[in-house]
């Protein structure tokens, strides 16, 4: 009786595994190689969303400028692990940093985390509106001194960012080059893909743990009802300075890992609208409910890609033309999305169970 | 008697226009269930709300077996041994009434972000010991077969108990209630006495607001009166009932409201 859906739970993870390990190579051989990237990045977003979710699905803390700390974690990298610092200021660097990425991803966790602090701290007694609007500020103002630090000393390259970014190297090997195992040649991408996917999984790790213990516990119980919190004994200052803090560190391993996959980073890339993005995929998945935020940005990342790709063809064969391009077609349907899942799925796609049912007891109430 | 567990001294509190608290002054012996009563806006969970730490006070003073209290910092007051409920039922609404009560727990553990990750043997005990406390305070409170219900899904009178079995679980030695009878039938309320009857038999200190002059009476070792942010009157049941500044702050209100 105990043993058969112990048995299933096994089978299923073992079956997901094999999907997961094979699915570079599926997709590869079905869709071509720019799918596997588009996946790799499906990854990173992963990361990201779960990284958000401890803040603003957790804790219940609208975060409008999650991205900033995925921007420190890719502007680490780049000046860790490109010649640019030593183009720079050649009389401080001989020789260009080569961190190793085992050592920068740490590092960039940390700075991240300490930024995630820094945000934290002076926002404590904000919430909803007021909080989310001072965390936009917060992201723009990062981007901007990316934007700007290049003068008087040129630290981030300014707008045209920072180029030749080193790929992380595992075992003497970068990720962006081929590697040839057991006679079959293994693209880059493809090595990435398994690099991101480890990485991922221990962030799913991470958040299923803390999400099940004392810690977890507090945030939700400061997101339903923050001075019944305060009186049950939990500091909830601390606990949301952690909430912020681990949330950012997420950011910073996710902005590393993009550093080293482009090869590039330019503060274009850390805009609002990808802080307004990544909220997206924690809101449509199902805030708090860590498979409902993971099919969230699973959904959303692959959403313009597919769009980019089906757009052109399926407008030109019915209409004759392309009347609306790809990308703003992807605002559209995204915002169509968005009032879809809001109207009628208001917990999200996949909510955690006791969630829904809440909302739908608000339902009957009405 | 011996020292009293709580004594407050002086507190004074004012929102604008508002003076809430005049210079409060009342001691709490341990052991006794100790009333709170006065008309509506009397101030009496202005003085709960400065006891627990939620506003701090503009004067005054309150120490707690002996020590002063940190007002104004509701963690470490929840911590020294001083625990509520709400007026308006404050419940953590998504979560299960058992994980309700686990998050009373909260102060008296130690699981820190690694030993959570990490779930190490001390933090898998103390998950384990978290969660059979919460079902035996749930037990305690009568209400366990509820324990994986949503917290919002319980009746009026069972989210009381749940409320009441949270604070226990801080480990409290003074449990200050507020109204926990408002909004109850007459069978909840009996149950409500009956479940108070049974702290005090079980040695714990109980603080009540409420408005339900029967209960008051029958329940409380002693009572006493604000009015208008003052205390008015200090002492046993029967005779706060007949003192002539008691009777007229109600019916005065009384009169005034009609
Ligand atoms: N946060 C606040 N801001 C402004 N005024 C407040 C605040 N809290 C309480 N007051 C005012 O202080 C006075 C005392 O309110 P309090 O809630 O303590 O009364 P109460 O005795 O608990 O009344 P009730 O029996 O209606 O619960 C009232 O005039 C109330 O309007
Ligand atoms: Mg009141």
């Amino acid at each position: 009786m105990s043993a058969d859906p112990k048995l299933k739970a096994r089978l299923g993870i073992a079956l997901i595994g094999v999907a997961l390990a094979v699915l570079p190579f599926v997709v590869g051989a079905t869709f071509g190689n720019s799918w596997v990237r588009i996946v790799d990045f499906a990854l990173l977003y992963i990361m990201l969303a779960l990284g958000l979710n401890i803040v603003v699905g957790f804790a219940g803390l609208l975060d409008l400028g999650y991205i900033a700390f995925y921007a420190v974690g890719a502007y680490l990298y780049a000046l860790l692990s490109s010649p640019h610092l030593a183009t720079a200021f050649p009389a401080l660097f001989a020789v260009a940093p080569g961190w190793p990425v085992w050592a920068v991803l740490p590092l960039g966790a940390l700075v991240a985390g300490l930024f995630g602090v820094m945000l934290g701290a002076p926002t404590l007694k904000l919430r909803g509106d007021y909080l989310a609007i001072v965390t936009l500020g917060f992201g723009e103002i990062i981007r901007i001194f990316l934007n700007n630090l290049n003068a008087p000393a040129n630290i981030t390259n300014g707008p045209q960012g920072i180029n030749n970014i080193a790929a992380a190297q595992i075992g003497g090997h970068a990720l962006n080059r081929p590697l040839e195992l057991f006679g079959v040649m293994v693209p880059g991408v493809h090595l990435q893909y398994y690099f991101f996917l480890a990485l991922t999984l221990l962030v799913v790790f991470v958040c299923v743990r803390l999400q099940d213990s004392r810690l977890g516990r507090a945030w939700v119980a400061i997101r339903e009802d923050e001075v019944a919190a305060r009186a049950c004994g939990i500091n909830t200052r601390n606990v949301k300075l952690l909430a912020f803090g681990l949330g950012a560190t997420f950011g910073g391993v996710a902005g590393g890992l993009f550093a080293g996959f482009q090869g590039f980073v330019s503060p274009e890339s850390f805009g609002l609208l990808e802080s307004v993005m990544v909220l997206c995929m924690v809101v449509l998945g199902g805030m708090g409910h860590i498979p409902g935020v993971i099919l969230g940005a699973v959904l959303l990342a692959l959403l313009p890609e597919a769009l980019r790709w089906g757009a052109v063809p399926v407008q030109q064969s019915l209409f004759g033309k392309v009347l609306i391009d790809p990308e703003s077609l992807r605002l559209l349907l995204f915002g169509i999305a968005l009032v879809v899942v809001m109207r009628w799925r208001p917990a999200g796609l996949w909510p955690s169970a006791l969630r829904k049912r809440e909302l739908a007891a608000h339902g009957e109430a009405a | 008697m011996s020292a009293p567990l709580l004594e407050a001294r002086g507190i004074s509190k004012r929102f604008g226009g508002v003076q809430a608290l005049r210079e409060v002054s009342l001691s709490i012996r341990a052991g006794e269930v100790y009333g709170l009563i006065g008309p509506n806006g009397a101030g009496k969970t202005s003085f709960f709300n400065v006891l627990t730490g939620l506003y701090s006070a503009d004067q005054g003073e309150v120490r707690f077996d002996g020590q002063p209290l940190p007002l104004g910092v509701p963690h470490r007051i929840a911590g020294l041994g001083i625990a509520r409920t709400f007026q308006n039922i404050r419940l953590f609404g998504a979560m299960s009434a058992l994980e309700n009560v686990m998050v009373g727990r909260h102060i008296r553990l130690h699981t820190g972000v690694l030993g959570a990750i990490l779930r190490t043997p001390a933090a898998r005990r103390e998950e384990a010991d978290t969660e059979a406390r919460a079902h035996a305070l749930l037990r305690y409170v009568g209400i366990d077969r509820l324990a994986n219900q949503q917290a919002t899904h319980l009746s009026y009178g069972d989210q009381r108990r749940l409320e009441i079995a949270r604070a226990l679980a801080t480990e409290p030695r003074l449990l200050a209630l507020d109204e926990p009878a408002a909004g109850m039938n007459a069978t909840e309320t009996a149950g409500l006495r009956a479940l108070i009857e049974k702290l005090r038999g079980d040695g714990m200190t109980v603080l009540l607001i409420e408005h339900d002059v029967k209960l008051v009476m029958g329940l409380c070792d002693r009572v006493a009166v604000l009015d208008y942010g003052e205390k008015i009157a200090e002492d046993v049941p029967d005779v706060v009932r007949r003192d002539p500044r008691v009777i007229a702050a109600y019916l005065g209100r009384e009169a005034a409201d009609a």
